[in-house]
């Protein structure tokens, strides 16, 4: 039961093969018996769950059922469910019990019929690329216990690789749902920008945001993403579109298809056997019918540096409403009202918040705001530009998702510069907007490798279609950690 | 002596009239309990968005469209960035390189009388933002209390240019300002309740110097008094300090009505960086043409274009028709007075129209001035019903000027009495009174005739000393009339009479 995908979970529920309480409490014995060893959950809380089994189960038998009523989830605690606390990670919020459900939470909740098995662990405020930021310890890659999830969605990628749950919620802002996916064999979207509502998901840098699902398969990916996005009215930025079924096309045949390959992308920088499992990938994708041609994102090697500064930027006034007066942690002794918002955001954030928030500060403060942040907004322009050029002569482009496989817990920790580059290949996709996933394409030293699929604005079910084929013709995405059982 | 010529430049706050919050659907009424009207959007819950309220981008094109500015096509929510308990976010969504109204001007009378000259202000731009919540110092034993009701309710901030010269001219121009936005419905204009609020940036520079001199800025006034009390104070605080050797430096200072002198909140040092950047939870406002069109079908009449049709419709002058229109209840005041004091079968002339206004102008303004600042100017203790019934029986000859103001004047206390409660006397009143208190005037030709014969008689005096050439003695012998008549005698029957006799 715990390998089957959503839609065989479905069938099963629907055959009555097993309830959604019966599904629910496996997942839910099974985090009880792992995760004291990954620490992928921070929140548990058995009896919601199983209220909510109950009530799948209730829809089950009395026909008003969707494909994925009754099926167990992880939750990100980025995302605020009612009633649950939601700390996204950090010691500001980890007495925070939201008081309303997130779009995303909601409609996989309410309108899905999906049941929470809890939130998981994250990078504080989704800032880092290891999961060890989190103020409830570093989540441990099912991989290599001595290695790092990924991050910021390590608790979500780690859940789903030790079969805590069958799948979960990500949000990428930089790369946090497709980097963990790619350390943890597993596959993750990020949708184009304004697909999934980012209301009630808690802000890092809103115009970079995006939440996405994280799931063993492209086509469980597809169904949770049909689930997840809309139009959402409490969200400015979320867009106004028709609906659409993402998994209309996974079956199409990709004979024809053009695969982009930017050269910087396959330069210097990246692990051989990392490169090595990419080149496979792309082998076999020729072998489904597809062409590969050479393309270039000449500005790349900006996005990282761009991002460094609107990120923080951002960041820096989202984090401003951490102030310990009306919700949260607040310092326990403070003789001013400085001295409380001193003491309360010295306490309550972590050094990797802290740091982003001054650099935030500075980038966007008087005099230096047109030598960081418009500039960084002017590069922001040509890295979206250079995708817009390069997709006149691809439909996907695909490289590596991450430069490296899984690394020590503790390797990168003291160098940030060094932990930032884990992302240098999914940055520039969140700058320019764009639909980004990962998915299994081999291993190097027994580690998961990911690649890396970028489609043009709105192309979901095209990279969904891509990604599905590939996975009917391998197997990586089918393996899990020999250990875990 | 060096001469000092002082420039003022004002932004006002102006709470806009909208319903629901800028931001999010919460109500915006005021006094409800604390944090009964701020809703997860308004408390800066982790992970709520802003959605913008299209009425109040509505308000400020409207606003726009009065003013005669441009209304942005593209403009931008940016964030300012402090802490603050009652700021939630930890910012305030403004505009700020791109605000929504560029430009325009508000002309405005200033002074009164033979005084009074017309003065333009240009204001540098008008911004939407979202206001405050409220600290609460007492009653919390040395802590403070905050209420977010207040927290998002939309503002529109007017800026002007450092047009004006004295504090007269900056009252002026507020009062013009705070009757617009009343006007033009955007804005309920309740001070007290700090709807309205005025910012003062005061400077003083030698008359004839180019450059302006240093300013500070006097935060939160809310009366118009205070607007000209706390200027003339800082004016003459500021040419103080320069006449005994010292700068004034950059700050923003607060006015205490008690002492009536204005002290130093923070110098420019202080002053905060605000580190603005535009929202990104916030797309950029497009404003269409076919929207400004669609705010535009549903505006009334500007103060401009109705003080043209008084003087075209109504044949007043010019300066009666600006003083019909420095608001906009003074003026359909006028015209609902007019409409009543019509006598059947009659249509709007010179006459009615020049006789109405001078009652709205000098009777009905007057009480409304002696009210003084916090009088709502929509609140008449007479209504224009009444007062034009009580015109209308008075150009019937049913009664005299002077039965007519009297009565005006009896309603009005009444009114004032019940704290404006509701208006003092209605038309019926009016004819109860006119027939129990036997107020009717004497316009019986007969009656009339054999009163002047009376007189004539008694007076053979005063006949001579009007035959010998002697105008001022016909006066005597009218007055002499109306007392024998006890004032009800229609005068003009009275005048005619008179002459009639003495000529014969």
């Amino acid at each position: 039961m715990i390998d089957k995908s959503l839609k065989q979970l479905g069938q099963a529920l629907a055959a009555k093969e097993i309830s959604s309480v019966e599904l629910t409490t496996l997942f839910l014995d099974r985090i009880a018996r792992l995760n004291p060893e990954i620490n992928a959950f921070v929140t548990v809380d058995r009896d919601k769950s199983l209220a909510v089994a109950r009530a799948a189960d209730a829809r089950i038998a009395n026909g008003t059922a969707g494909p994925l009523t009754g099926i167990p989830i992880a939750q990100k605690d980025i995302f605020c469910a009612e009633g649950w606390t939601t700390t996204c990670g950090s010691k500001m919020l980890a007495n925070f019990v939201s008081p309303y459900d997130a779009t995303v939470i909601a409609k996989l909740h309410r309108e899905a019929g999906m049941v929470s098995l809890g939130k998981t662990n994250m990078d504080e405020f989704a800032m880092g690329s290891s999961n060890e930021t989190s103020y409830f310890g570093p989540v441990k890659n099912p991989w290599d216990r001595a290695r790092v999830p990924g991050g910021s969605s390590g608790g979500s990628a780690a859940a789903v690789a030790a079969r805590l749950a069958p799948a979960a919620t990500g949000t990428d802002t930089g790369g946090s749902i497709r980097q963990p996916a790619a350390l943890c064999n597993l596959t993750g979207l990020k949708p184009t920008y304004g697909v999934v509502s980012r209301y009630g998901m808690i802000a890092f840098a809103s115009s970079l945001d995006q939440g996405g699902p994280m799931a063993a398969s492209a086509e469980d990916c597809a169904l949770l993403l049909n689930a997840m996005s809309g139009f959402d009215e409490r969200d400015s930025t979320s867009l106004q579109r028709p609906a659409e079924d993402y998994a209309r096309d996974l079956e199409k045949p990709l004979a024809g298809l053009r695969i982009g390959l930017p050269k910087e992308f396959f330069g210097d920088g990246c692990d051989p056997a990392v490169m090595a499992a990419v080149q496979a990938a792309l082998d076999e994708y020729r072998k489904l019918g597809a062409t590969t041609v050479d393309v270039s994102l000449p500005n790349s090697h900006l996005s990282v540096p761009a991002y460094y500064v609107i990120a923080p930027a951002e960041a820096s006034s989202n984090l401003s409403r951490f102030d310990g007066v009306r919700y949260g942690y607040r310092a326990p002794d403070y003789d001013s009202l400085d001295d409380m918002y001193m003491k309360t955001r010295a306490q309550g954030f972590g050094a990797e918040v802290k740091r982003r928030i001054l650099i935030g500060a500075y980038v966007l403060s008087h005099g230096y705001y047109d030598a960081y942040y418009l500039q960084a907004q002017r590069i922001r322009r040509l890295i979206a530009d250079d995708f817009v050029a390069a997709f006149k002569s691809c439909d996907v482009i695909m490289g590596p998702t991450s430069p490296s496989t899984a690394f020590k817990l503790g390797e990168r920790a003291a160098d940030p510069v060094q932990m930032y580059l884990s992302d240098i290949y999914t940055i520039a996709v969140n700058l320019a907007g764009l639909p980004g996933m990962s998915i299994p394409c081999g291993f190097a030293d027994g580690l998961p490798v990911g690649l890396q699929l970028i489609g043009d604005y709105f192309a979901e079910a095209r990279l969904l279609n891509a990604a599905h084929r590939f996975q009917q013709a391998t197997d990586w995405h089918r393996r899990r950690p020999a250990d875990i059982v | 002596m060096t001469q000092w010529e002082v420039v003022i430049g004002i932004e006002t706050h102006a709470q806009l009239a909208t319903v629901s919050k800028i931001f999010s659907g919460a109500s915006t009424a005021f006094g409800a309990e604390p944090n009964t009207q701020a809703c997860a959007v308004d408390l800066a819950l982790p992970g709520v968005l802003p959605v913008l309220n299209r009425k109040a981008v509505d308000c400020a094109i409207r606003f726009g469209l009065a003013i005669g500015a441009r209304v942005a096509e593209k403009s931008v929510f940016e964030r300012k960035n402090y802490f603050y308990p009652d700021l939630p976010k930890g910012y305030q969504i403004s505009q700020f390189e791109l605000p929504v109204v560029q430009g325009g001007s508000l002309t405005v009378q200033v002074g009164s009388g033979d005084k009074t000259y017309e003065k333009t202000i240009n204001l540098t731009r008008a911004h939407l933002e979202e206001d405050a919540g409220k600290s609460l110092h007492e009653d919390f034993h040395g802590k403070s209390g905050i209420d977010l009701n207040r927290a998002g309710t939309p503002l529109l901030e007017i800026v002007t240019e450092p047009d004006m010269r004295s504090s007269d001219e900056a009252v002026a121009y507020a009062r013009a300002l705070h009757a617009l936005v009343r006007w033009i419905g955007i804005c309920d204009g309740n001070m007290q309740e700090g709807s309205f609020r005025c910012d003062a940036n005061v400077s003083v520079r030698p008359k004839g110097q180019a450059e302006f001199g240093t300013r500070r800025e006097i935060k939160n006034l809310n009366s118009f008094r205070f607007l000209k009390e706390a200027i003339d104070y800082e004016v003459h605080w500021q040419i103080n300090e320069i006449e005994e050797g010292r700068k004034i430096r950059q700050a923003t200072v607060l006015f205490d009505p008690d002492s009536g002198e204005t002290r130093m909140m923070r110098s420019k040092e202080d002053a905060h960086d605000y580190r603005y950047f535009p929202d990104p939870d916030l797309l950029p406002l497009v404003i269409s043409s076919e929207w400004i069109g669609e705010v535009k079908e549903d505006m009334w009449e500007l103060p401009n274009d109705r003080k043209s049709r008084f003087e075209r419709e109504y044949g007043l002058s010019s300066y009666d028709a600006s003083l019909l229109n420095t608001n906009y209840d003074i003026g359909n005041y006028f015209e609902g007075v007019v409409l009543h004091a019509l006598v059947s079968g009659e249509r709007i002339g010179t006459e009615l129209s020049k006789l109405a206004a001078n009652w709205v102008i000098n009777e009905v303004s007057a009480k409304m001035n002696q009210e003084g600042d916090g009088h709502p100017m929509w609140k008449f203790g007479v209504s224009s019903e009444t007062l034009g019934h009580l015109l209308r029986r008075m150009r019937e000859g049913v009664i005299g000027a002077k039965t007519a103001k009297e009565l005006f004047t009896e309603f009005w206390e009444e009114a004032r009495a019940n704290n404006y409660a509701h208006h003092g006397g209605h038309p019926g009143k009016v004819d109860e009174l006119v027939e129990t208190r036997g107020l009717k005037q004497i316009s019986d030709t007969g009656a009339i005739e054999a009163l002047v014969d009376e007189v004539l008689t008694a007076n053979p005096g005063n006949v001579a000393e009007f035959k010998a050439g002697k105008e001022k003695a016909f006066n005597a012998l009218v007055g002499q009339v109306m007392k024998v008549a006890k004032g009800k005698a229609n005068p003009q029957q009275v005048n005619e009479l008179l002459k009639k006799k003495l000529a014969g």
